[in-house]
């Protein structure tokens, strides 16, 4: 999951100009570091070689430079940040090989959903896609705020009930990474990590094919058992039956998941009946 | 002592050259009651600050409905022009009475302070009744985000001038039982300002939601 | 009767809690037992409980701090445990506990000891940095403490009965709304924040206008010391902001209490907008905290560096570009929400030029001390340790306000690291320096320095310890607060940061080593002169500790710096002029307005989170009844006679004069 080992191109882009802005800043911040250990070390009381100067507390010259240095920087990093704002968007489109690849992602208490529109399919904590292709999500949240994120894939975006944030990755090399939720959403927050398989583009149609065949079919009836507040340790995979259902969940036609019902008035775990492992 | 006393030999290490203050003295500390006056302003820019989160609240929400009444159905502008005339004329009648305490003319400042606590009341009176007539049509503020904050600001607004009736009272109690002493004349310049300074909330309630909220 | 509240509130089952407030409620009890058997209640009383003398409130705010500290930061070392232990494993914390500690740890941390640190300091100092005799308004703060103190209680108070929000330490919405957090957790968050938050607004007032409009004669404002122009610019912050925070709060009070629909999910709720009212008030909260600490930092190193502060003129300019333009920042709290690249990139630009002053401050202190004389006592070590660490923090700051870095990086435990380091790094290490560096003008004597330099070097390397691994985990993809995790490579980290807070913990013995120790030898710690580190403001002018009315006469101030002209002036022309002309002064009466205030707002705010509304009904006539009957007082102040203060100011001057003759003037 290091964030400095991407394996896309939005991930690589993050990381250069994470790496860059580093790079800039460290130029300033080393030697202000190692001056203020030379100061603090050449004026100590004990050095009868320093030169005491108790009436030296302005100079013009020494300011222009100080206002200067970060301001430079600044401008700069000013630079970076809005390029780098602007070409990577989250929901600016990422070219790719292949057909784009829709992903609907609704975030549970405490599980994700990921809903394959275009393929039919629809699985839990874990996402399969082809390797070279733009992934495209559309992200919502069946109850409270949560975070979709694949570290080594690149950018992270929120998602929220009644709203539609919008998310574009693309996976460069085939292998197994995992993602998690990067915001905090009650008791079984931890557990919401979830596995993230990129194969091949010739074995995509084929896990498809398989997902498609499952005996669970998703609906909103068994989407109603998913929203209860748990946390899934098996990964169970459906077939979709109800092409809206994202759209449901996304406009409210479906109403937010519920959220615990409490028995006594002192702390007590929301994950229910549950067990956690 | 440190052998670094008795260096600083010309005092003007900031090479200010006499540049500041040569003209602008410095008196010394301010009389107690501009310092009241000053912080009570403080307190109140303070409070519109407050009051400017629930405007920007309910900017934002006032598209809300979900699918209930919106302003437009909703406000009775007559009703919202008496409540604003009433506490127009209650902050005149407040400065009266702030003239009375000026030339401590008990009788005149008891009048035109009960006056203002009766057009306060009757302010009150008639909102509480537009909340209520609300209410009853299903247009609570658990109808909808709109509702919500509408009545938040308001009833916001509302608490104020409650709280500032109460304060009303305790001053001319005070006033009758003390009479006009120094440190009851500075409560009653804080107390004319907290008056005025609903009243002008008022006018960006009344224009903001009422006038706005209407036009949606 | 007593609306939600049962005996299901009182944690029977839960041994942690059960145990430490079996204890902490034992301990209160000995406390108050020994005091009340010593007869030393009239004294707490009248010259602490009921005080209006801002160095006292000051003390007490500082005080209240320190306490709350050992609290918080109990709850990051059982964090660091249960991380370093939840590896494929529940640790010993389940997650509803777990998620409370953190909630506790970062509320208490930020409006329970920085905030209250700062105030204090600031209070104990800036009317005596002033000239003047007390703050503008003597009694609200005394209400503005104790209100603070009354929030600090609640806070504690649900660990006992009920238990605390479970959702950070900021309620983000949907999950702090009643269907998602249906307990009282919650419930003890808003009501302690939103009393405390009155109590801070007063300070506020209070400060911003005690430095706009009592200032002694010649004070000028560019003669004012630097902690005074920060001390201006953190409290414009506060009259600002924490409105903001009021109103926000109050909106999720009334979706919770009334069914409102502020922040809900169903009826047109709007999350978002939480997000952007609460981080209006947030990040103007976070330069409310550093402010004053730049402020200790130009004190303490132009004094320890025996030179006048480096740039006077910048660093006020400065400190008013922070002040204006944090205001423009805080949208880059949740870069991730999805703005859109023009609103994420001018927010992000926005951060970094704030860093552009901050950038200045560090040079200017450097300069400050280029051509000094270094003396290395603690607070100076506080000092080149904070300068050296804040400029980390600010770089991992600045990095984080890059969008597409952020988005990488957001609600990591980088973040956590990054804002740890510049609040620990800057706030903590500054309210430190200035604890240490005023301690002697408080109490009359120093704080033993060998142990003030042991509780240094741990806190540093502590942090170090305990932080730099964060940063790591959080490049390793780790989010912050999860209670166990199954990732073997965040594991090794997570370790070695829970040593970094045993180290801490090793420095926190230190300093309450040095205080009891420092008490113990208060004797031969004793500052007799009044000015033990020969100091460059008006503090340093008076007794350690002042008298109640600061200064017997008010001083003339004719430039910068102002003792110190005083010093090289009575140098110049020998050690003492002709006796001042004494005159009767004027002091605000005690009053017990604060403290029963508070009472009330304790029953008030504990009625209002278990719905007693009887309770609650009672606790707000008594605050109101409090209220007038402060209002119906006849005497607020109390005459000191012209000989009073003549006898107290000539024994000062004498023990001052005989302890320099001692010492041996140059």
């Amino acid at each position: 999951m290091n964030v400095l080992d991407p394996q896309g191109p939005i991930g690589v882009a993050d990381k250069t100009i994470l790496i860059d802005s580093i790079a800039i800043m460290l130029a300033i911040v080393l030697p202000t570091i190692a001056a203020i250990f030379a100061f603090a070390f050449w004026f100590r009381q004990s050095n009868p070689r320093a030169v005491y100067r108790p009436d030296w507390a302005h100079s013009g010259r020494i300011e222009l430079v100080v206002w200067l240095i970060p301001a430079l920087t600044v401008l700069l990093l000013g630079g970076v940040a809005w390029i780098g704002a602007h070409q990577l968007d989250p929901a600016a489109p990422v070219e790719g090989t292949g057909s784009p690849v829709r992903i609907q992602v609704v975030s549970l208490d405490w599980k994700w959903l990921f809903i394959y529109p275009d393929q039919k399919v629809a699985t839990v904590n874990t996402l399969t896609v082809p390797v070279g292709a733009p992934l495209q999500f559309e992200l919502t949240s069946a109850s409270v705020m949560n975070v979709f994120f694949v570290p080594q894939l690149g950018s992270m975006i929120y998602t929220m009930n009644g709203m539609v944030t919008r998310l574009n990755l693309r996976a460069d090399r085939e292998g197994n990474y995992q993602g998690l939720s990067a915001h905090f959403s009650g008791d079984g927050f931890p557990d919401m990590l979830f596995d993230v398989h990129v194969m091949s583009p010739l074995a995509f149609p084929d896990w498809v094919t398989k997902t498609a065949r499952s005996d669970q079919a998703l609906n909103a009836d068994s989407y109603q058992q998913l929203a209860r507040q748990s946390v899934e340790k098996s990964r169970p995979t459906y077939r979709l039956d109800d092409p809206g259902l994202f759209e449901a969940i996304a406009t409210q036609k479906i109403p937010p998941a519920p959220g615990p019902k409490i028995t006594s008035e002192g702390a007590q775990s929301y994950l229910g009946a549950s067990d956690v492992r | 002592m440190t052998d670094t006393a008795l260096a600083f030999t010309h005092g003007d290490p900031q090479q200010l050259r006499g540049m500041e203050t040569s003209n602008i003295a410095h008196g010394g500390p301010a009389p107690k009651r501009i310092v009241t006056g000053y912080g009570f302003w403080i307190f109140i820019l303070s409070d519109m600050i407050m009051f400017s989160a629930f405007f920007a609240t309910y900017a934002v929400l006032l598209g809300q409905t979900a699918g209930g009444p919106s302003g437009h159905e909703l406000f009775d502008l007559r009703n919202v022009a008496i409540e604003t005339g009433c506490l127009l004329l209650s902050s005149f009648t407040c400065g009266l009475a702030t003239i009375a305490a000026g030339v401590r003319n008990e009788r005149w400042f008891q009048a035109a302070m009960a006056v203002t606590c009766a057009l306060g009341l009757a302010f009150l009176a008639m909102e509480g009744r537009e909340f209520a007539d609300f209410v009853a049509r299903g247009a609570g503020p658990t109808r909808s985000a709109f509702l919500s904050a509408f009545f938040a600001l308001v009833g916001c607004h509302g608490m104020h001038v409650s709280a500032g009736i109460l304060w009303l009272l305790t001053m001319m109690a005070q006033v009758f039982a003390k009479g006009f002493r120094a440190d009851i004349l500075r409560r009653l310049l804080c107390f004319a300002l907290f008056w005025h300074a609903l009243d002008i909330i008022w006018v960006a309630v009344f224009s903001v939601v009422y006038l706005l909220g209407s036009a949606v | 009767m007593f609306g939600k509240l049962s005996w299901s509130a009182i944690p029977f089952d839960q041994p942690i809690p059960l145990v430490t407030g079996a204890v902490v409620l034992v301990a209160i009890l000995a406390v108050l037992v020994w005091v009340i058997a010593k007869g030393h209640l009239p004294y707490l009383w009248r010259e602490w409980i009921t005080s209006v003398d801002h160095k006292r409130i000051g003390v007490m705010y500082t005080l209240l701090a320190s306490v709350m500290l050992l609290r918080g930061f109990a709850d990051a070392i059982m964090m660091r445990a249960q991380q370093a232990l939840a590896y494929h494993s529940q640790g010993y914390l389940p997650p509803e506990h777990f998620n409370q500690i953190f909630s506790a740890h970062g509320t208490i941390m930020i409006f329970f000891v920085a905030t209250p640190f700062v105030i204090g300091l600031m209070n104990l100092v800036v009317p005596l940095q002033l000239g003047v005799r007390d703050v503008a308004f003597p009694t609200l703060n005394s209400v503005g403490f104790w209100l603070t103190a009354t929030g600090a209680l609640l806070v504690n108070i649900s660990l006992v009965i009920g238990e605390f929000a479970r959702t950070g330490w900021l309620p983000y919405p949907p999950l702090s709304e009643l269907t998602y957090s249906p307990g009282v957790g919650v419930d003890y968050y808003l009501w302690s924040l939103e009393i405390s938050g009155v109590g801070t607004l007063v300070a506020g007032i209070n400060l911003v206008t005690t430095v706009l409009k009592l200032r002694t004669r010649g004070m000028s404002y560019l003669r004012m010391p630097m902690f005074c122009w920060t001390t201006l610019a953190s409290n414009l912050l506060i009259v600002a902001a924490f409105p903001i925070l009021t109103a926000t709060l109050a909106m999720l009070i009334l979706d919770r209490y009334f069914g409102f629909h502020f922040f809900t999910n169903e009826a047109g709720g709007n999350v978002m907008m939480f997000m952007n009212l609460i981080w209006a008030w947030g990040h103007p909260e976070v330069y409310i905290l550093i402010l004053p600490a730049f402020g200790i930092f130009s004190e303490v190193v132009s004094t320890f560096s025996g030179k006048p502060l480096f740039g006077y003129r910048s660093m006020v300019l400065a400190t008013m570009a922070i002040c204006i333009i944090s205001f423009m920042v805080w949208l880059h709290h949740f870069f991730t929400m999805g703005a859109g690249p023009d609103v994420n990139a001018i927010f992000g630009i926005a951060s970094m030029i704030i860093a552009v002053p901050t950038g200045v401050k560090i040079y200017n202190w450097l300069f400050t001390m280029y051509g000094g004389r270094i003396r290395f006592t603690t607070p100076m070590m506080w000092s080149i340790g904070f300068m050296v660490t804040f400029i980390f923090g600010g770089l991992t700051g600045v990095l984080v306000a890059v969008p597409p870095a952020d988005f990488l990086l957001h609600n990591s435990l980088f973040l956590v690291a990054h804002f740890h380091n510049v609040i620990i790094g800057g706030v903590l290490f500054g309210a430190f320096a200035g604890y240490t560096y005023w301690f002697p003008k408080a109490f009359g004597f120093r704080l033993h320095e060998g142990l003030g330099k042991a509780a240094f070097w741990f806190w540093l390397v502590g942090f170090y310890v305990a932080f730099m691994p964060l940063y790591a985990v959080g490049f390793l993809g780790m989010t912050r607060r999860m209670q166990h995790y199954d990732v073997a490579e965040w594991r090794p980290w997570l370790i070695v940061a829970a040593g970094g807070a045993v180290l801490i913990l090793i420095g926190i013995v230190f300093q309450i080593l040095q205080l009891v120790v420092s008490i113990r030898h208060r004797a031969e710690l004793r500052d007799r002169t009044g000015d033990p580190w020969d100091g460059r403001s008006l503090e340093w002018a008076t007794a350690s500790p002042p008298p109640v009315f600061n200064f017997a006469i008010m001083p003339d101030v004719s430039g910068e710096d102002a003792y110190w002209a005083m010093k090289v002036r009575a140098k110049q022309q020998g050690l003492q002029s002709s006796e001042p002309d004494y005159r009767d002064v004027e002091m605000p009466r005690n009053s017990p307005t604060g403290v029963v205030c508070a009472f009330f707002a304790t029953i008030m705010g504990f009625a209002l989170i278990w719905h007693i509304w009887w309770m609650v009904a009672a606790g707000g006539v008594g605050a109101f009844a409090t209220f007038v009957a402060f209002a119906w007082r006849d005497h607020d102040e109390y005459v000191i006679p012209t000989a009073e203060v003549a006898r107290i100011d000539r024994a000062n001057l004498e023990q001052r004069r005989a302890a320099l003759s001692l010492a041996g003037s140059a």
